[in-house]
């Protein structure tokens, strides 16, 4: 099935413009821009996850990093007087372009030197029901904590913005 | 007669179901020895083409329909002079539409202001592909179809948000930013109305959980009538129409989003709110009003005819609820959403997990369980409702002292002119 020629075009379509979209958020200079290609990549990492069978990790992606995240960013630059205009350039360049060769050396590999484990098993046929259950039961005390960690996020996030409004 | 009738079943001819047409191409391919990516390709573009010229010709009806039945609503006639009954009025819109200049602001973002439009088209029509039209008539029958149809919701609402951010207008930000502000309020409601049907069914594809209420012999807005309502409301708050159309609110803010817009640019904003329409309709018709199967009636008649029927009954819904109700205000439209529509969703998931809970834990039978739900939960939405409206209710004020939605915001006195100054110049001196 991975192997199938179908799979093949479609992964390297999909790889060859995420890529691209990924370039692209880092070299335009106009920061809508830089969100909507941004969108595009989370987009196309959506696919690759649909040629991978994982079709609820991928529509999540969809809904959560292209849909919300995208908004959120949106926002943020919209309340940024002028930042979508007329960006000067930056002294962090060189040590950005550093740190991300870093991380990609490191991630690469990590790739290379893990033994991935293979199972011969055929693809779930379908993810969404398996991974309740695997957060309703052997993974609750995590999926608790992270929800309450995001509760307390957002509590402070209105704490820490929030004008005084009974003040005279 | 019955020999007839079997001559005529089950060929490419019969249209009683169209997947013996997609199924007569296909084997055709599989005949003629072409490789298995090949069917899928065909099929899939089998599914698209359909959907698409369904689409593009339900866009232009539609118009036709909402003007006239708005307009009899409204004690006019609406459009009825191009062609027999006005029919031809909307193709003369089409036209005059491409005819138009396309303009541009000259400050406008080039790239975000062509790609918006477009952006704000596609999820729309994506969203039928996991819609069930028929028995075997799904094009995607994806297993996380419910998720899907969020997650293309959501992405709408970026492409609006850009198109209106890089018009450089005031007004289409200001739309723009209602859009923003009412689909974040809006998604939460219409996420957890949802739920509850998930949690009914035990599924999140849409052609399951129309087999789950023909299995069952029960429709699902019956069993989840506060969820109907909930989503009703909710998604015409999505779709911009009019009781909460604010985000072009034509007398506040010049037409909102789209203000910049013209000719064919605004000609696919205005298509993609009609395909955004039908595409809600579907969905509230195959979630809640069974899909293609109604009781005894789909043997008789066609699943992909009852569908459409069943489309345009709620989009009849639409249109009168947009030919009736006045538009909200902007603060009583996420108020309504946050202080009625996300608790009743709450409680309606709490009703709806203690009766999934109570089904699975004692085996009694569906034929005597669903009956039962059909009543309390019948019971708790009137309830309920009726329970808000008596005590959210603003009391009405013949004279009010003060404004009761707004504090006051103190504003600092102008610095006095040093001339008088003439009436022509603003302020009475």
């Amino acid at each position: 099935m991975i192997d199938d020629a179908g799979i093949v075009v479609a992964f390297w379509i999909l790889a060859v413009s995420t890529v691209l979209c990924a370039v692209a958020v880092a070299t335009v200079r106009n920061l809508i821009h830089a969100v909507m290609f941004l969108a595009l990549t989370f987009v196309g990492v959506a696919g690759i996850y649909v040629v991978l069978s994982a079709d609820f990790v991928a529509v999540v992606q969809v809904l959560i990093y292209a849909g919300a995240v995208g908004v959120l960013m949106t926002f943020a630059i919209m309340l940024t007087p002028a930042a979508d205009r007329e960006n000067s350039e930056t002294a962090f360049q060189l040590p950005a372009l550093l740190l991300a060769g870093i991380v990609l050396a490191i991630v690469v590999f990590v790739v290379y030197d893990t033994s991935w484990h293979v199972s011969d098993r055929e693809a779930f046929v379908t993810t969404a029901r398996s991974l309740g259950e695997a957060f309703v039961k052997p993974y609750v005390v995590p999926f608790e904590i992270a929800s309450v960690l995001l509760v307390t996020a957002m509590i402070g996030a209105i704490v820490l913005t929030r004008e005084d409004v009974d003040a005279p | 007669m019955s020999r007839l009738l079997t001559i005529v079943t089950d060929h490419w001819w019969d249209i009683r179901d169209l997947s013996n047409l997609s199924g007569a191409i296909l084997d055709l391919v599989d005949d003629a020895g072409g490789p298995a990516w090949l069917i899928y390709v065909v099929s899939g573009l089998l599914g698209a083409v359909g959907i698409v010229s369904f689409i593009g010709g339900v866009a232009i009806i539609n118009i036709w329909i909402e003007r006239r039945v708005v307009g009899r609503m409204q004690s006019r006639l609406g459009p009825n002079r191009v062609g027999p009954f006005g029919l031809l009025q909307p193709i003369a819109d089409a036209i005059k539409l491409m005819q138009k200049e396309v303009l541009q602001p000259k400050l406008a973002d080039a790239l975000v202001f062509t790609a918006a439009p477009i952006a704000f088209t596609v999820p729309g029509i994506a969203v039928l592909a996991v819609v069930p039209w028929g028995r075997n008539m799904t094009l995607a029958s994806l297993n996380v179809g419910i998720v899907f149809i969020f997650a293309m919701s959501s992405l709408a609402a970026l492409a609006v948000f850009i198109g209106g951010y890089g018009s450089n207008n005031k007004y289409a930000l200001f739309g723009a930013m209602r859009v923003i502000a009412m689909l974040v309020t809006y998604e939460i409601p219409i996420v957890l109305s949802l739920l509850g049907i998930v949690m009914l069914t035990g599924t999140m594809n849409l052609s399951e959980i129309v087999l789950w209420q023909e299995d069952h012999w029960i429709l699902l807005i019956m069993l989840q009538p506060l969820a109907f309502v909930i989503y009703f409301m909710s998604s015409s708050a999505e779709l911009n129409r009019t009781p909460a159309d604010l985000a072009e609110a034509e007398s506040e803010i010049a037409g909102g989003y789209h203000v910049e817009y013209s000719g064919m640019k605004f000609g696919l904003y205005y298509a993609a709110e009609l395909i955004n329409a039908v595409t809600v309709s579907a969905i509230i018709a195959t979630l809640f009003l069974g899909g293609w199967w109604s009781y005894k009636l789909d043997e008789i008649v066609p699943g992909w005819m009852i569908f459409i029927g069943k489309i345009y009954t709620v989009y009849f819904l639409f249109v009168w609820t947009r030919g009736t109700l006045p538009r909200f205000r902007i603060d009583q439209l996420l108020a309504f959403a946050w202080k009625w529509m996300t608790p009743m969703a709450i409680i309606n998931i709490a009703l709806v997990a203690g009766e999934v809970t109570l089904w699975e834990e004692t085996g009694w039978s569906a034929g005597v369980l669903l009956p039962t739900y059909v009543v309390i939960n019948s019971a708790m939405a009137v309830g309920l409702i009726v329970a808000w409206m008596r005590v959210f209710a603003p009391q009405f004020e013949r004279f009010p002292d003060q404004l009761r939605f707004y504090s006051t915001i103190d504003v600092p006195s102008l610095p006095a002119p040093e001339r008088p100054l003439r009436p022509s110049e603003g302020r009475a001196p």
